[in-house]
């Protein structure tokens, strides 16, 4: 199995750098060390809310609502930054961290506690908080010259070449990577995904868990809420909308199962780092608004299909390992 | 305690909506293209102060959250169950919305459309809020103020549907030819589909294909501020230019940085004050034929087109000189 996964991740990869070549070809502007910062620049939100949603994907959730999530959260910490200006630049991102972990909470508790199913509760939770941009900011934007110094270049701070925004996409990264594939809590939410009641009697705490990979979620989507507005120097009422689909894009074409229990860090942030080249590349080569929404959504739908006929051998696999496993113990 | 207080508010908000709509003998509804957006909100702040003028009047102003026909048609709907006199609307679409506009109409209700069209079937008068000729104009004239006559300019627009945007690109195609911009070289349009983050990276995308680029033309709102926010953050400011139509308020910042010399936009408060007077001639009139003369208070008055058309003057050009006066209105 883990060859099957590892297999695919270096295909995606394959296929990230072959875009990038295709594209360096078409447009040589676009392979330049600048361009190349820049494309890593405006995958890292994309990257860190692909990884928000793989948690949830994983435990055979969705959340629809990490998009409004970002843009609610990053409306009311600009609001917050433009009425205080002088506090230092991180309590934005903290800020950010604090409201986004309240809905994620929100979301786990009607999930975990009340049993609606996550599709119903995130798809109303979207537009509550869409809606609550509009209540907090009565419709008003928060544009570049309010914002408040720090606010905006802290993100753009190049360290080693690349900007803080990457790094904290690496960051994001490494942290899932350490929690799913090195704790406890991280390998059981594979099993609650492949198989929740058998989990359960197994003595996997699933309601628990539930509740806190929608915090994890929350919170994550909240961070983005700061990067968000940060790089695009704009908090309005439709900011990121419809952003959480190419979440869960990026999730598929990573190799993340939409039924659960199958999936890698790793091959969410390929997916992201795929479908987000793509967003950039399209326009650089020439490619018309209309044929850019068709090729995203047949690569999408490409990727699909590729996981249905890799998995298979895999799943077989799993389930007798995992049955004989528990015959050991 | 506390939901006795609600409801004891809820009560007197009740009192006063009741009240409110009593004291008013004629109700105008202005239905813009989705709340939350500076530039209507300006216009209702103009079709208020023209309510206040008229006197009796009273200004109802509702839209959908998000930018969608669906939205507007089930507002509208709403506007016809309250019997309102009449509607102004700017379209999210100008023929989805005909089915509704006409179910107005045939229960006595005046409908017109300002800034953004409604199909003809569905109307009784369209206001321009500048001719697409003048829009279009006003910022070719700002790309040679700010560059010369002569580069290479590329458009950055808000979706392939939008209306107005359409025709705005399809007038300055018309007048690139002319001696004034022939120099002026048109070399992409790109759709930033009203979101930051595909308005910003369409704009690193031309600035990439096009390395001789000199102005970004962007006629929206959304689009003008990714843009500029772009062009300032691939150290572009002075070596390329964003111009375009967009809210004083809102673009200050990029005029006092530099990536914008100049940008356009007609007064929204005027375009809501001349709508709000052209609904209140409608009620008068009963009807209108091309030709007509419509008063609107300090505005002067509107003559009709053969398409029952009219418009306001040439948007006004907002600078380093004067932005900062006009940032704190809208």
């Amino acid at each position: 199995m883990v060859k099957a996964l590892k297999s695919r991740e270096a295909l995606l990869a394959a296929s990230w750098i072959a875009l990038i070549v295709i594209a360096g070809i078409v447009t040589p502007n676009f392979v330049t060390v600048q361009a190349l910062r820049d494309l890593l620049t405006d995958l890292s939100i994309l990257m860190v809310l692909a990884l928000a949603q793989m948690i949830v994907i994983l435990i055979r959730g969705i959340d629809l609502s990490v998009a409004a999530n970002l843009a609610f959260t990053g409306m009311m910490v600009a609001l917050i930054a433009v009425a205080n200006p002088g506090l230092p630049t991180i309590v934005w991102p903290v800020l950010c961290i604090i409201i986004g972990t309240f809905i994620g909470m929100f979301n786990g508790l009607l999930v975990a506690e009340l049993k609606i199913p996550p599709i119903v509760v995130t798809l109303g939770t979207m537009s509550v908080w869409r809606g609550m941009i509009f209540v907090v900011s009565g419709g008003a934007w928060v544009v570049q010259h309010q914002f408040p110094e720090g606010y905006l270049s802290v993100p753009r701070t190049p360290i080693l070449g690349l900007t803080l925004f990457f790094w904290i996409g690496l960051i994001v990264t490494f942290g899932m990577w350490l929690m799913t594939t090195q704790t406890r809590f991280g390998r059981e939410l594979y099993g609650m995904g492949g198989n929740p009641r058998a989990a359960e009697y197994a003595g996997v705490r699933v309601k628990h868990h539930e509740f806190w990979v929608y915090t994890i979620t929350g919170a994550l989507s909240g961070l983005c809420g700061w990067l968000w507005t940060s790089r695009y120097a704009m908090a309005n009422t439709d900011v990121a909308l419809g952003f959480e689909l190419q979440t869960v894009a990026a999730c598929v074409i990573g190799g993340v199962a939409i039924s659960g229990g199958a999936g890698t860090i790793i091959g969410a942030v390929f997916g992201a780092l795929f479908l987000g080249t793509l967003y950039n590349i399209l326009p650089v080569i020439g490619v018309s608004q209309f044929w850019q929404q068709a090729l995203s959504g047949a690569i999408i739908l490409i990727a699909v299909y590729f996981n249905m006929i890799s998995r298979k051998p895999p799943v077989r696999r799993i389930l007798p390992q995992a049955a004989s496993q528990g015959v050991q113990e | 305690m506390k939901l006795k207080h609600l409801l004891s508010m809820a009560a007197i908000a009740g009192l006063m909506a009741t009240s409110a709509a009593m004291a008013a003998d004629v109700r105008i509804a202005m239905v813009p293209k989705s709340l939350g957006n500076a530039f209507f909100e300006a216009a209702r702040d103009g079709g208020n102060e023209a309510a206040k003028e008229i006197g009796g009047v009273e200004l109802i102003f509702n839209a959908p959250a998000v930018v969608t026909a669906e939205g507007q048609i089930e507002v509208i709907n709403a506007l016809i169950a309250q019997r309102v006199d009449a509607i102004a609307i700017s379209s999210n679409d100008p023929d989805a919305l005909v089915p509704v506009a006409k179910k107005a109409m045939k229960r006595g209700i005046k409908v017109l459309s300002f800034d953004s069209a409604i199909a003809p079937e569905g109307r009784m008068l369209h206001m321009h809020p500048a001719t697409a000729a003048g829009a279009a104009k006003a910022q070719l004239e700002m790309a040679v103020d700010a560059i010369g006559p002569e580069g290479e300019i590329a458009i950055l627009s808000e979706t392939p549907q939008s209306t107005n945007q359409n025709e705005w690109i399809e007038e300055m195609k018309k007048l690139l030819p002319s001696d004034e911009f022939s120099k002026l070289k048109l070399v992409d349009v790109a759709y930033g589909m009203g979101q930051s983050d595909k308005s910003y990276r369409e704009t690193i995308a031309l600035l990439r294909r096009y390395p001789d680029l000199k102005v970004i033309i962007a006629p929206s709102t959304v689009a003008i501020s990714a843009a500029a926010k772009a062009v300032e953050d691939q150290d572009m400011v002075g070596k390329v230019y964003v111009t375009g139509l967009g809210l004083p308020s809102e673009l200050a910042g990029y005029v006092h940085t530099g990536s914008i010399k100049s940008f356009a936009i007609w007064n929204p408060i005027d375009l809501g004050y001349s709508a709000t007077y052209l609904a209140y001639d409608l009620i008068q009139k009963e009807e209108v034929q091309a030709g007509d003369e419509l008063e609107a208070g300090r505005m002067g008055s509107f003559k009709l087109d053969d398409k029952l058309e009219t418009s306001l003057p040439q948007p006004f050009v907002y600078d380093a000189s004067n932005v900062d006066k006009y940032s704190k209105i809208f």
